[in-house]
Protein backbone atom coordinates (compact mmCIF):
# COMPACT_ATOMS: atom_id res chain seq x y z
CA UNK A 1 0.00 0.00 0.00
CA UNK A 2 1.68 3.23 -1.13
CA UNK A 3 -1.22 5.64 -0.61
CA UNK A 4 -4.71 5.51 0.87
CA UNK A 5 -7.04 7.23 -1.55
CA UNK A 6 -10.22 5.19 -1.88
CA UNK A 7 -11.84 2.11 -0.36
CA UNK A 8 -12.18 0.89 -3.93
CA UNK A 9 -8.41 0.35 -4.04
CA UNK A 10 -8.25 -1.92 -1.00
CA UNK A 11 -8.52 -5.68 -1.02
CA UNK A 12 -10.20 -7.60 1.77
CA UNK A 13 -6.74 -8.78 2.86
CA UNK A 14 -5.39 -5.23 3.08
CA UNK A 15 -8.40 -4.17 5.14
CA UNK A 16 -7.93 -7.07 7.54
CA UNK A 17 -4.20 -6.34 7.79
CA UNK A 18 -4.94 -2.75 8.88
CA UNK A 19 -7.42 -4.09 11.47
CA UNK A 20 -4.71 -6.37 12.81
CA UNK A 21 -2.18 -3.53 13.09
CA UNK A 22 -4.75 -1.28 14.80
CA UNK A 23 -5.64 -3.90 17.40
CA UNK A 24 -1.96 -4.52 18.16
CA UNK A 25 -1.38 -0.79 18.61
CA UNK A 26 -4.44 -0.51 20.87
CA UNK A 27 -3.34 -3.47 22.98
CA UNK A 28 0.20 -2.14 23.26
CA UNK A 29 1.67 -5.15 21.46
CA UNK A 30 3.41 -2.86 19.02
CA UNK A 31 4.28 0.83 19.19
CA UNK A 32 5.34 2.13 15.80
CA UNK A 33 7.98 4.82 16.10
CA UNK A 34 7.46 7.85 13.90
CA UNK A 35 10.23 9.91 15.50
CA UNK A 36 11.76 12.29 12.94
CA UNK A 37 8.76 11.77 10.68
CA UNK A 38 6.72 14.79 9.68
CA UNK A 39 3.19 14.70 8.26
CA UNK A 40 1.60 17.64 6.44
CA UNK A 41 -2.07 18.00 7.34
CA UNK A 42 -3.54 19.93 4.43
CA UNK A 43 -7.14 20.72 5.22
CA UNK A 44 -8.58 22.86 2.45
CA UNK A 45 -12.02 22.39 3.99
CA UNK A 46 -13.03 22.88 7.63
CA UNK A 47 -12.56 19.89 9.92
CA UNK A 48 -11.91 19.56 13.59
CA UNK A 49 -12.19 15.94 14.63
CA UNK A 50 -10.63 14.31 11.57
CA UNK A 51 -7.71 16.74 11.69
CA UNK A 52 -7.24 16.32 15.45
CA UNK A 53 -7.53 12.56 15.11
CA UNK A 54 -4.67 12.46 12.57
CA UNK A 55 -2.65 14.95 14.60
CA UNK A 56 -3.13 12.82 17.72
CA UNK A 57 -2.28 9.61 15.86
CA UNK A 58 0.99 11.07 14.58
CA UNK A 59 1.99 12.56 17.93
CA UNK A 60 1.16 9.39 19.88
CA UNK A 61 3.84 7.70 17.76
CA UNK A 62 6.40 10.45 18.48
CA UNK A 63 5.91 11.92 15.03
CA UNK A 64 5.20 15.54 14.25
CA UNK A 65 2.84 17.49 12.01
CA UNK A 66 2.61 20.77 10.15
CA UNK A 67 -0.90 22.01 9.58
CA UNK A 68 -2.44 24.06 6.82
CA UNK A 69 -6.10 24.78 7.39
CA UNK A 70 -8.31 26.64 4.91
CA UNK A 71 -6.94 28.25 1.76
CA UNK A 72 -6.18 31.71 3.15
CA UNK A 73 -2.57 31.01 3.99
CA UNK A 74 -1.63 29.12 0.85
CA UNK A 75 0.02 30.26 -2.31
CA UNK A 76 -3.01 29.23 -4.36
CA UNK A 77 -4.37 32.73 -3.84
CA UNK A 78 -1.18 34.06 -5.40
CA UNK A 79 -1.89 31.98 -8.48
CA UNK A 80 0.26 28.95 -7.69
CA UNK A 81 -1.10 25.72 -9.10
CA UNK A 82 -2.30 23.00 -6.76
CA UNK A 83 0.35 20.68 -8.19
CA UNK A 84 3.14 23.14 -7.33
CA UNK A 85 1.81 23.62 -3.79
CA UNK A 86 1.81 19.87 -3.28
CA UNK A 87 5.25 19.32 -4.73
CA UNK A 88 6.72 22.03 -2.54
CA UNK A 89 5.15 20.62 0.63
CA UNK A 90 6.38 17.16 -0.32
CA UNK A 91 9.96 18.48 -0.16
CA UNK A 92 9.51 19.24 3.55
CA UNK A 93 7.52 16.28 4.78
CA UNK A 94 7.24 12.48 4.78
CA UNK A 95 3.47 12.15 4.35
CA UNK A 96 0.58 14.27 3.06
CA UNK A 97 -2.82 13.91 4.71
CA UNK A 98 -5.33 15.91 2.77
CA UNK A 99 -8.96 17.04 2.85
CA UNK A 100 -10.45 19.03 0.01
CA UNK A 101 -13.92 19.85 -1.33
CA UNK A 102 -12.61 18.95 -4.81
CA UNK A 103 -13.41 15.37 -5.75
CA UNK A 104 -10.43 13.35 -6.95
CA UNK A 105 -7.92 15.81 -5.47
CA UNK A 106 -6.23 13.17 -3.29
CA UNK A 107 -5.81 10.84 -6.29
CA UNK A 108 -4.26 13.71 -8.22
CA UNK A 109 -1.97 14.55 -5.29
CA UNK A 110 -0.75 10.95 -5.15
CA UNK A 111 0.19 11.19 -8.84
CA UNK A 112 2.06 14.45 -8.39
CA UNK A 113 4.18 13.78 -5.29
CA UNK A 114 6.52 10.91 -4.48
CA UNK A 115 5.63 10.63 -0.79
CA UNK A 116 2.53 8.76 0.46
CA UNK A 117 -0.84 10.55 0.41
CA UNK A 118 -3.82 9.84 2.65
CA UNK A 119 -7.25 11.02 1.59
CA UNK A 120 -8.97 12.60 4.59
CA UNK A 121 -12.09 13.33 2.54
CA UNK A 122 -12.50 14.63 -1.03
CA UNK A 123 -15.86 16.33 -1.44
CA UNK A 124 -18.74 13.89 -1.63
CA UNK A 125 -16.45 11.16 -2.97
CA UNK A 126 -14.40 9.18 -0.44
CA UNK A 127 -13.39 9.27 3.21
CA UNK A 128 -11.52 5.97 3.50
CA UNK A 129 -10.01 6.47 6.95
CA UNK A 130 -13.52 7.00 8.37
CA UNK A 131 -14.68 3.80 6.67
CA UNK A 132 -11.71 1.91 8.09
CA UNK A 133 -12.24 3.18 11.63
CA UNK A 134 -15.90 2.23 11.28
CA UNK A 135 -14.88 -1.27 10.21
CA UNK A 136 -12.49 -1.43 13.14
CA UNK A 137 -15.32 -0.42 15.48
CA UNK A 138 -17.56 -3.08 13.97
CA UNK A 139 -15.00 -5.87 14.28
CA UNK A 140 -14.21 -4.84 17.86
CA UNK A 141 -17.85 -4.90 18.94
CA UNK A 142 -19.05 -7.86 16.87
CA UNK A 143 -15.92 -10.00 16.79
CA UNK A 144 -16.24 -10.34 13.01
CA UNK A 145 -16.99 -8.39 9.87
CA UNK A 146 -18.67 -11.34 8.15
CA UNK A 147 -22.41 -11.64 7.47
CA UNK A 148 -23.64 -8.83 9.71
CA UNK A 149 -26.93 -6.95 9.49
CA UNK A 150 -26.24 -3.26 9.14
CA UNK A 151 -28.80 -0.46 9.32
CA UNK A 152 -27.91 2.95 7.92
CA UNK A 153 -30.00 5.99 8.69
CA UNK A 154 -30.07 9.62 7.67
CA UNK A 155 -28.63 11.39 4.66
CA UNK A 156 -27.64 8.41 2.58
CA UNK A 157 -27.52 10.41 -0.63
CA UNK A 158 -24.75 12.90 0.11
CA UNK A 159 -22.98 11.15 2.98
CA UNK A 160 -19.64 9.89 1.66
CA UNK A 161 -19.13 7.97 4.92
CA UNK A 162 -22.09 5.68 4.33
CA UNK A 163 -21.07 5.10 0.71
CA UNK A 164 -17.54 4.02 1.60
CA UNK A 165 -18.73 1.89 4.50
CA UNK A 166 -21.43 0.18 2.44
CA UNK A 167 -18.92 -0.72 -0.28
CA UNK A 168 -16.46 -2.01 2.30
CA UNK A 169 -19.02 -4.09 4.25
CA UNK A 170 -20.26 -5.59 0.99
CA UNK A 171 -16.88 -7.34 0.73
CA UNK A 172 -17.82 -9.19 3.91
CA UNK A 173 -21.31 -10.29 2.89
CA UNK A 174 -23.30 -7.82 4.97
CA UNK A 175 -27.05 -7.35 4.66
CA UNK A 176 -28.36 -3.78 4.75
CA UNK A 177 -31.41 -1.77 5.74
CA UNK A 178 -31.45 1.85 4.62
CA UNK A 179 -33.57 4.35 6.55
CA UNK A 180 -33.96 7.73 4.88
CA UNK A 181 -36.51 10.14 3.48
CA UNK A 182 -37.00 9.33 -0.23
CA UNK A 183 -35.06 12.29 -1.58
CA UNK A 184 -32.03 11.43 0.58
CA UNK A 185 -31.99 7.74 -0.26
CA UNK A 186 -28.92 5.70 -1.19
CA UNK A 187 -27.70 6.66 -4.68
CA UNK A 188 -28.47 4.33 -7.56
CA UNK A 189 -24.79 3.61 -8.27
CA UNK A 190 -24.33 2.20 -4.75
CA UNK A 191 -27.51 0.12 -5.08
CA UNK A 192 -26.29 -1.15 -8.47
CA UNK A 193 -22.97 -2.04 -6.84
CA UNK A 194 -24.81 -4.06 -4.17
CA UNK A 195 -26.98 -5.76 -6.79
CA UNK A 196 -23.87 -6.69 -8.79
CA UNK A 197 -22.34 -8.28 -5.69
CA UNK A 198 -25.58 -10.11 -4.85
CA UNK A 199 -25.90 -8.23 -1.54
CA UNK A 200 -29.35 -8.06 0.05
CA UNK A 201 -30.63 -4.61 0.99
CA UNK A 202 -33.96 -3.14 1.91
CA UNK A 203 -35.00 0.49 1.67
CA UNK A 204 -37.23 1.73 4.50
CA UNK A 205 -38.63 5.18 5.23
CA UNK A 206 -36.88 7.38 7.74
CA UNK A 207 -38.69 5.92 10.79
CA UNK A 208 -36.19 3.69 12.52
CA UNK A 209 -38.83 1.20 13.67
CA UNK A 210 -37.40 -1.94 12.07
CA UNK A 211 -34.11 -2.17 13.89
CA UNK A 212 -34.63 -5.21 16.11
CA UNK A 213 -32.67 -7.63 13.91
CA UNK A 214 -29.67 -5.36 13.36
CA UNK A 215 -26.11 -5.83 14.60
CA UNK A 216 -25.13 -2.24 13.82
CA UNK A 217 -27.26 0.89 13.43
CA UNK A 218 -25.18 3.58 11.74
CA UNK A 219 -26.83 6.98 12.11
CA UNK A 220 -25.78 10.09 10.20
CA UNK A 221 -26.77 13.71 10.42
CA UNK A 222 -29.40 15.21 8.14
CA UNK A 223 -28.43 18.67 7.00
CA UNK A 224 -31.13 21.31 7.04
CA UNK A 225 -29.90 22.87 3.78
CA UNK A 226 -30.75 19.68 1.86
CA UNK A 227 -34.49 20.32 2.34
CA UNK A 228 -36.71 22.36 0.04
CA UNK A 229 -38.31 24.22 2.95
CA UNK A 230 -37.80 24.55 6.73
CA UNK A 231 -41.23 22.88 7.20
CA UNK A 232 -40.09 19.78 5.30
CA UNK A 233 -37.02 19.61 7.49
CA UNK A 234 -39.00 19.89 10.72
CA UNK A 235 -41.39 17.16 9.54
CA UNK A 236 -38.61 14.67 8.82
CA UNK A 237 -36.51 15.68 11.81
CA UNK A 238 -39.30 14.73 14.21
CA UNK A 239 -39.52 11.18 12.91
CA UNK A 240 -35.79 10.78 12.73
CA UNK A 241 -34.59 10.80 16.30
CA UNK A 242 -33.30 7.62 17.90
CA UNK A 243 -34.49 7.47 21.49
CA UNK A 244 -33.80 5.10 24.35
CA UNK A 245 -37.24 3.42 24.21
CA UNK A 246 -36.69 2.47 20.55
CA UNK A 247 -33.90 0.18 21.75
CA UNK A 248 -36.13 -2.01 23.97
CA UNK A 249 -36.18 -4.99 21.62
CA UNK A 250 -32.86 -4.71 19.84
CA UNK A 251 -30.27 -7.48 19.86
CA UNK A 252 -27.97 -7.67 22.83
CA UNK A 253 -24.88 -7.14 20.70
CA UNK A 254 -26.33 -4.22 18.73
CA UNK A 255 -24.28 -1.02 18.66
CA UNK A 256 -25.32 2.46 17.58
CA UNK A 257 -22.58 4.21 15.62
CA UNK A 258 -22.33 7.78 14.30
CA UNK A 259 -19.45 9.53 12.49
CA UNK A 260 -20.13 12.69 14.58
CA UNK A 261 -20.86 15.54 14.92
CA UNK A 262 -24.32 14.65 16.18
CA UNK A 263 -27.07 17.25 16.10
CA UNK A 264 -30.22 15.71 17.52
CA UNK A 265 -30.70 12.49 15.53
CA UNK A 266 -29.59 10.45 18.55
CA UNK A 267 -31.25 11.61 21.75
CA UNK A 268 -28.81 12.07 24.62
CA UNK A 269 -30.80 9.52 26.64
CA UNK A 270 -29.21 6.84 24.39
CA UNK A 271 -25.72 7.86 25.49
CA UNK A 272 -25.64 5.85 28.72
CA UNK A 273 -27.11 2.67 27.24
CA UNK A 274 -24.83 -0.25 26.40
CA UNK A 275 -25.75 0.25 22.75
CA UNK A 276 -24.16 3.69 22.36
CA UNK A 277 -20.77 3.37 20.72
CA UNK A 278 -20.15 6.71 18.96
CA UNK A 279 -17.56 8.10 21.37
CA UNK A 280 -15.45 4.89 21.56
CA UNK A 281 -15.80 4.87 17.76
CA UNK A 282 -14.05 8.27 17.63
CA UNK A 283 -11.26 6.90 19.83
CA UNK A 284 -10.89 3.91 17.52
CA UNK A 285 -10.17 6.45 14.80
CA UNK A 286 -6.84 7.30 16.41
CA UNK A 287 -5.73 3.63 16.54
CA UNK A 288 -6.79 3.08 12.95
CA UNK A 289 -5.02 6.23 11.76
CA UNK A 290 -1.90 5.14 13.63
CA UNK A 291 -2.13 1.82 11.78
CA UNK A 292 -2.55 3.57 8.41
CA UNK A 293 0.28 6.07 8.94
CA UNK A 294 2.73 3.48 10.24
CA UNK A 295 1.88 1.07 7.41
CA UNK A 296 2.50 3.78 4.81
CA UNK A 297 5.70 5.05 6.45
CA UNK A 298 7.09 1.61 7.16
CA UNK A 299 7.12 1.79 10.92
CA UNK A 300 5.26 -1.45 11.65
CA UNK B 1 -4.07 -8.27 -47.55
CA UNK B 2 -3.63 -6.61 -50.90
CA UNK B 3 -7.35 -6.92 -51.64
CA UNK B 4 -8.57 -4.35 -54.18
CA UNK B 5 -10.36 -1.55 -52.40
CA UNK B 6 -13.69 -0.42 -53.74
CA UNK B 7 -13.19 2.90 -52.06
CA UNK B 8 -13.04 6.23 -53.81
CA UNK B 9 -9.83 7.04 -51.96
CA UNK B 10 -6.34 5.94 -52.98
CA UNK B 11 -4.53 6.39 -49.69
CA UNK B 12 -6.07 6.88 -46.29
CA UNK B 13 -8.33 5.37 -43.65
CA UNK B 14 -11.80 3.88 -43.86
CA UNK B 15 -13.94 3.49 -40.79
CA UNK B 16 -16.61 0.99 -41.76
CA UNK B 17 -19.43 -0.82 -39.97
CA UNK B 18 -20.39 2.17 -37.87
CA UNK B 19 -23.93 1.62 -36.53
CA UNK B 20 -26.40 3.57 -38.67
CA UNK B 21 -26.82 7.12 -37.46
CA UNK B 22 -23.53 7.20 -35.54
CA UNK B 23 -21.12 8.43 -38.23
CA UNK B 24 -21.63 12.06 -37.28
CA UNK B 25 -20.89 11.25 -33.62
CA UNK B 26 -17.71 9.39 -34.62
CA UNK B 27 -16.70 12.27 -36.88
CA UNK B 28 -17.22 14.80 -34.09
CA UNK B 29 -15.38 12.58 -31.64
CA UNK B 30 -12.33 12.38 -33.89
CA UNK B 31 -12.05 16.18 -33.74
CA UNK B 32 -9.80 16.23 -36.79
CA UNK B 33 -8.09 19.43 -37.90
CA UNK B 34 -9.65 21.08 -40.93
CA UNK B 35 -8.20 19.74 -44.14
CA UNK B 36 -8.42 20.22 -47.91
CA UNK B 37 -8.31 16.43 -48.42
CA UNK B 38 -11.29 14.38 -49.58
CA UNK B 39 -13.57 13.00 -46.91
CA UNK B 40 -16.69 10.86 -47.40
CA UNK B 41 -19.51 10.16 -45.02
CA UNK B 42 -21.90 7.37 -45.99
CA UNK B 43 -25.19 7.00 -44.17
CA UNK B 44 -27.65 4.12 -43.97
CA UNK B 45 -25.68 1.90 -46.32
CA UNK B 46 -26.66 -1.73 -46.72
CA UNK B 47 -24.76 -4.13 -44.48
CA UNK B 48 -24.91 -7.92 -44.15
CA UNK B 49 -23.65 -7.68 -40.61
CA UNK B 50 -25.66 -4.74 -39.30
CA UNK B 51 -28.58 -4.38 -41.70
CA UNK B 52 -27.77 -0.70 -42.05
CA UNK B 53 -24.46 0.97 -41.44
CA UNK B 54 -22.58 4.24 -41.71
CA UNK B 55 -19.07 4.70 -43.08
CA UNK B 56 -16.35 7.36 -43.00
CA UNK B 57 -13.43 7.67 -45.43
CA UNK B 58 -10.47 10.00 -45.18
CA UNK B 59 -8.02 10.60 -48.01
CA UNK B 60 -4.34 10.89 -47.03
CA UNK B 61 -5.00 10.46 -43.38
CA UNK B 62 -3.67 7.45 -41.54
CA UNK B 63 -4.92 6.92 -38.02
CA UNK B 64 -3.53 4.16 -35.84
CA UNK B 65 -5.74 1.40 -34.52
CA UNK B 66 -4.75 2.41 -30.97
CA UNK B 67 -6.02 5.93 -31.61
CA UNK B 68 -9.15 4.64 -33.21
CA UNK B 69 -9.99 2.09 -30.52
CA UNK B 70 -11.61 4.99 -28.71
CA UNK B 71 -14.30 4.80 -31.39
CA UNK B 72 -15.37 1.48 -29.83
CA UNK B 73 -16.84 3.51 -26.98
CA UNK B 74 -19.73 4.50 -29.26
CA UNK B 75 -19.32 2.13 -32.22
CA UNK B 76 -18.01 -1.23 -31.08
CA UNK B 77 -18.75 -2.88 -34.45
CA UNK B 78 -16.53 -0.43 -36.39
CA UNK B 79 -13.69 -1.73 -38.56
CA UNK B 80 -10.63 0.25 -39.59
CA UNK B 81 -9.06 -0.26 -43.00
CA UNK B 82 -5.86 1.37 -44.10
CA UNK B 83 -5.73 2.00 -47.85
CA UNK B 84 -2.43 2.34 -49.69
CA UNK B 85 -2.24 2.78 -53.46
CA UNK B 86 -5.86 1.78 -53.75
CA UNK B 87 -5.41 -1.47 -51.83
CA UNK B 88 -6.46 -2.43 -48.32
CA UNK B 89 -3.24 -3.10 -46.41
CA UNK B 90 -4.83 -3.78 -43.04
CA UNK B 91 -8.32 -4.27 -41.70
CA UNK B 92 -9.07 -4.54 -37.98
CA UNK B 93 -12.07 -4.33 -35.74
CA UNK B 94 -11.83 -1.74 -32.98
CA UNK B 95 -11.61 -3.12 -29.45
CA UNK B 96 -12.92 -1.41 -26.36
CA UNK B 97 -9.99 0.09 -24.42
CA UNK B 98 -9.82 -0.53 -20.66
CA UNK B 99 -8.70 3.02 -20.01
CA UNK B 100 -9.23 6.18 -22.03
CA UNK B 101 -7.17 9.29 -21.45
CA UNK B 102 -7.78 12.90 -22.48
CA UNK B 103 -10.84 12.32 -24.65
CA UNK B 104 -13.74 12.39 -22.18
CA UNK B 105 -14.74 15.46 -20.20
CA UNK B 106 -15.93 14.59 -16.69
CA UNK B 107 -19.49 15.88 -16.26
CA UNK B 108 -18.96 16.32 -12.50
CA UNK B 109 -18.31 20.05 -11.94
CA UNK B 110 -16.66 19.28 -8.60
CA UNK B 111 -14.11 16.91 -10.16
CA UNK B 112 -10.45 17.98 -10.02
CA UNK B 113 -10.23 17.56 -13.79
CA UNK B 114 -12.60 20.50 -14.20
CA UNK B 115 -10.79 22.71 -11.72
CA UNK B 116 -7.07 22.22 -12.22
CA UNK B 117 -6.84 21.30 -15.88
CA UNK B 118 -5.85 17.76 -14.97
CA UNK B 119 -5.88 15.36 -17.94
CA UNK B 120 -8.93 13.11 -17.64
CA UNK B 121 -8.72 9.33 -17.26
CA UNK B 122 -11.68 6.99 -17.38
CA UNK B 123 -11.93 3.28 -16.73
CA UNK B 124 -14.19 1.60 -19.25
CA UNK B 125 -16.69 -1.08 -18.22
CA UNK B 126 -19.09 -3.01 -20.37
CA UNK B 127 -22.21 -4.48 -18.81
CA UNK B 128 -24.48 -4.55 -21.83
CA UNK B 129 -24.01 -0.79 -22.17
CA UNK B 130 -20.65 0.91 -22.13
CA UNK B 131 -20.03 2.83 -18.90
CA UNK B 132 -17.05 4.92 -17.92
CA UNK B 133 -15.78 5.76 -14.46
CA UNK B 134 -13.68 8.85 -13.77
CA UNK B 135 -10.39 7.73 -12.20
CA UNK B 136 -10.36 10.87 -10.06
CA UNK B 137 -13.86 11.59 -8.72
CA UNK B 138 -14.93 7.93 -9.24
CA UNK B 139 -18.32 8.92 -10.69
CA UNK B 140 -19.69 6.47 -13.23
CA UNK B 141 -21.52 7.53 -16.40
CA UNK B 142 -23.21 5.91 -19.35
CA UNK B 143 -21.18 6.61 -22.46
CA UNK B 144 -24.24 8.39 -23.88
CA UNK B 145 -24.04 11.00 -21.12
CA UNK B 146 -20.47 12.19 -21.61
CA UNK B 147 -18.76 14.42 -24.16
CA UNK B 148 -16.00 12.63 -26.08
CA UNK B 149 -13.45 14.47 -28.21
CA UNK B 150 -10.08 13.20 -29.35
Amino acid sequence: MKNLISMRDLTKEEILYLMEVAVKIENGEIMPDMQRKLAALLFFEPSTRTMFSFDTAMKRMNGDTIIMSGTGNTSTKKGETFADTLQTIAQYTDLIIMRSPTEGSARFAAEVVDIPVVNAGDGANQHPTQALLDLYSIIKTQGTLENLKIGMAGDLKFGRTVHSLTQAMALFGAEFKFFSPGFLSMPQNIKDFLDDKGIIFKECDENMDKIDDLDILYVTRIQKERFASPEDYEKVKGSYILTRDMLNKVKNNMKVMHPLPRVDEIHIDVDDTKYAYYFPQAKNGVYMRQAIISTLLGGV
Amino acid sequence: MGKKAINPIKNGTVIDHIPAGKAKNVWEMLNLPSSEEKMFLGKNLRSKKLGKKDMLMFENLELSLKQLNVIALIASSATISIIKNGEITSKDQVTLPELVEKVITCPNPKCITNEEGVVTKFDVEENGDVEVRCCYCEKKYSINNVEIKM
